[in-house]
């Protein structure tokens, strides 16, 4: 028999039941659908993650305050409170090959401007803050290193910032108000969008590290230091530069560093590892599906045979070899969980479009997972069809025609 | 001129547990081009046993089987589905038509298994032929549970006469037809064997038997009777028989 026809007999048995065909086909459906989407977000978080890192600027080392553990008092990370602005004056006088480096502050505040009022992040820069990220500004300049030394009241802002306090008009040279007292606007940062752990990065407002320290967040330490180093070959020696000086200027030894310093690659890897490990994850639980799918298929084939046991006796009477009638059912369960697969990929393209159009969230379409997908689906049914396929071809005629 | 079918000691045990069934115990005969043959015999009596024999569903536990010239006792499986498609076709008592599946598409259910490669086009021309045939040509496209009992019996012939059987075989063909229906079908075989159709069916009613040309009758797996039929009933009569019958019924009533 032609392969032909048994794939015709084989969508006319399936058209036949049309309900139970696409009920049947569900578990794949809902299988490779969950694979598309979490590749896709997976694939999404990984493009934010890149970006991100971009976004961190070129050839970055950050240096953190750390964990501390003195007298039985412990802390976790940016607990210690320890590093200090001679810190960051210390590594750039005594370290060559730094080209910029800003140290940050950060706190909390109410801001007002216009009658308006927002809260929002303070976050205390250098001058070079801004070069270091790769940040542009979208309007006016940022402010200068003159700033920086004369604690000035100035500031730049981000976007929702900017949607927030001024919705009119442009914030360029307008004045708001930081507890209570006036900063003037120099710049307006340009957007930057959601950060993979979905906080607003530009609902922000940027001052001098001076002016946070001195008149804002009354902070007298550092939270970070950030780095910028020369070139990328010479990362993991102003690394450990970093380490050396600041051990020596804290007294501490690597157990009891009460810092931490990570270059670009670390964090870039780091980063990374989680998004793919959370993608692999989720997509094992999206291949469980599968493989119940599958099961639900294995599950009504044997039903159909069973049922059909009269209709296989009459093929096998009038001529049909018992490889036809495998083929039959066989191809009958191919052609269930390929149809799985193709609805599952649609609308697993479906759901990743809303994720990405509600969430904000850029979903990538990965080539790659809609092969898998259909490969899968198709070995599966395989797989899960040869038992009750067979077991199809291996009745007996006579037997079969007198089944009731 | 050699026979179609010739039957040398046969024998058919079936072992079921520790029981033994000797269902066929020896039994030898021929059949010829144009024969249209009853095999009778009360229930238990083998008469099923040998037609499955004979249709080459089952293989003898003993004796020869030449069908057409071919030794077919000793075939595998596949070879023997081989020439129940091509030598051989199958009326059963049950219809035995595929549902929902239009009285064209079941005819053409043999040539699709047949070795012979046909074009879709000439398969259905061959179905519509056969439909023809038991003059239900125009109900192509009709489903099964859209025919009568008698209709769907003459479709089961179309289906069996498709790939130009050697014989046809007939398993009770009028067990679920009444006696108006059973005397149509039979009409259709006798006009079958009139073209030259070699007709081997089982029955236990003797009055379908009386429309065959011979009758053999198997009692406890052996064959006991062997005779030629001596008056024939002719399907036309008997149907304006029966119509006659019935209008007097109505007009009684």
């Amino acid at each position: 028999m032609r392969i032909g026809s048994t794939v015709t007999v084989a969508l006319r048995a399936l058209k036949r039941n049309k309900l139970r065909s696409i009920l049947t086909s569900l578990g794949i459906i809902i299988g490779v659908g969950a694979v598309i989407v979490v590749f896709s977000i997976g694939n999404g978080a990984k493009s934010i993650v890149e970006a991100q890192i971009a976004a961190l600027g070129q050839n970055i080392v950050l240096v953190n305050s750390g964990s501390f553990n003195q007298g039985g008092a412990r802390s976790g990370g940016f607990g210690a409170g320890t590093l200090t602005p001679d810190d960051a004056a210390a590594i750039v006088r005594e370290i060559t090959n730094v080209a910029a480096i800003s140290p940050e502050v950060r706190s909390n505040s109410q801001i007002l401007a216009n009658g308006l009022n927002w809260q929002t992040q303070i976050l205390g820069e250098s001058g070079d803050y801004l070069n270091i990220r790769m940040w542009p500004l979208s309007e006016g300049s940022m402010f200068t290193e003159q700033d920086v030394r004369t604690v000035g009241k100035v500031c730049i802002i981000g976007q929702t910032v900017v949607k927030q306090l001024f919705p009119d008009e442009s914030p360029v040279g307008k004045v708001l108000r930081i507890k209570n007292q006036p900063f003037k606007v120099l710049g307006v940062l340009s957007a930057k969008g959601l950060s993979v752990q979905g906080s607003d990065q530009d609902d922000l407002v940027i001052i001098p590290y001076t002016s946070s320290m001195k008149r804002i967040s009354k902070q007298t330490m550092l939270r970070t230091i950030n780095v910028q180093a020369s070139g990328p070959d010479i990362l993991t020696s102003v690394q450990n530069d970093i380490i050396g000086i600041l051990r020596e200027r804290h007294h501490t030894t690597p157990q009891s560093d009460d810092f931490t310093v990570q270059n670009q690659v670390e964090i870039t890897q780091a980063r990374t590892a989680t998004t793919e490990t959370m993608t692999w994850l989720l997509s094992a639980i999206a291949l469980v599906s599968l493989v119940v799918g599958g099961i639900g298929i294995m599950n009504i084939m044997l039903v159909s045979v069973t049922e059909r046991t009269r209709e296989i006796g009459i093929r096998l009477a009038i001529g049909a070899h018992g490889r036809d009638v495998l083929l039959q059912f066989l191809i009958e369960s191919v052609v269930l969980s390929l149809m799985g697969g193709t609805l599952g990929i649609l609308g697993g393209i479906g759901t990743s479009e809303v994720i990405s159009y509600y969430k904000n969230w850029p979903t990538l379409l990965s080539p790659v997972a809609i092969v898998v997908a259909v490969g899968f689906s198709a070995a599966v049914g395989i797989f899960f069809g040869f038992y009750p396929a067979r077991k199809a071809a291996q009745l007996d005629p006579i037997e079969a025609l007198r089944f009731e | 001129m050699p026979a179609v079918v010739q039957l040398d000691d046969i024998h058919k045990t079936y072992s079921s547990g520790e029981v033994e069934v000797r269902a066929v115990r020896g039994i030898s005969l021929a059949m010829h081009k144009g024969e249209f043959i009853a095999i009778m015999g009360a229930s238990g009596s083998g008469k099923s046993t040998l037609m499955n024999l004979l249709g080459c569903l089952d293989r003898p536990t003993h004796g020869r089987y030449l069908l057409d010239g071919i030794d077919v006792s000793n075939l595998d499986s596949n070879e023997l589905a081989d020439i129940r498609n091509q030598k051989l076709g199958f009326v059963f008592q049950g219809f035995n038509l595929l549902s929902r599946t239009t009285a064209r598409e079941n005819v053409e259910l043999p040539t699709l298994y047949s070795k012979h490669r046909r074009s879709a086009r000439e398969m259905r021309d061959r179905a519509l032929r056969c439909l023809d045939i038991v003059g239900l040509a125009n109900r192509a496209d009709h489903f099964p549970s859209q025919l009568s009992g008698g209709q769907q019996q003459r479709v089961a012939i179309a289906r069996a006469l498709v790939n130009e059987p050697q014989i046809l075989l007939a398993d009770e063909p009028t067990g679920n037809l009444d006696s108006k229906t059973s005397a149509e079908v039979m009409g259709v075989f006798q006009q079958l064997n009139n073209e030259g159709i070699t007709i081997v069916m089982v029955t236990h009613e003797l009055d379908i038997a009386h429309y065959c040309k011979r009758n053999l009758i198997i009692r406890d797996g052996r064959l006991v009777s062997d005779v030629q039929v001596a008056t024939r009933n002719v399907a036309e009569v008997e149907i304006r028989k029966l119509q006659e019958a019935e209008a007097e019924a109505k007009l009684t009533d």
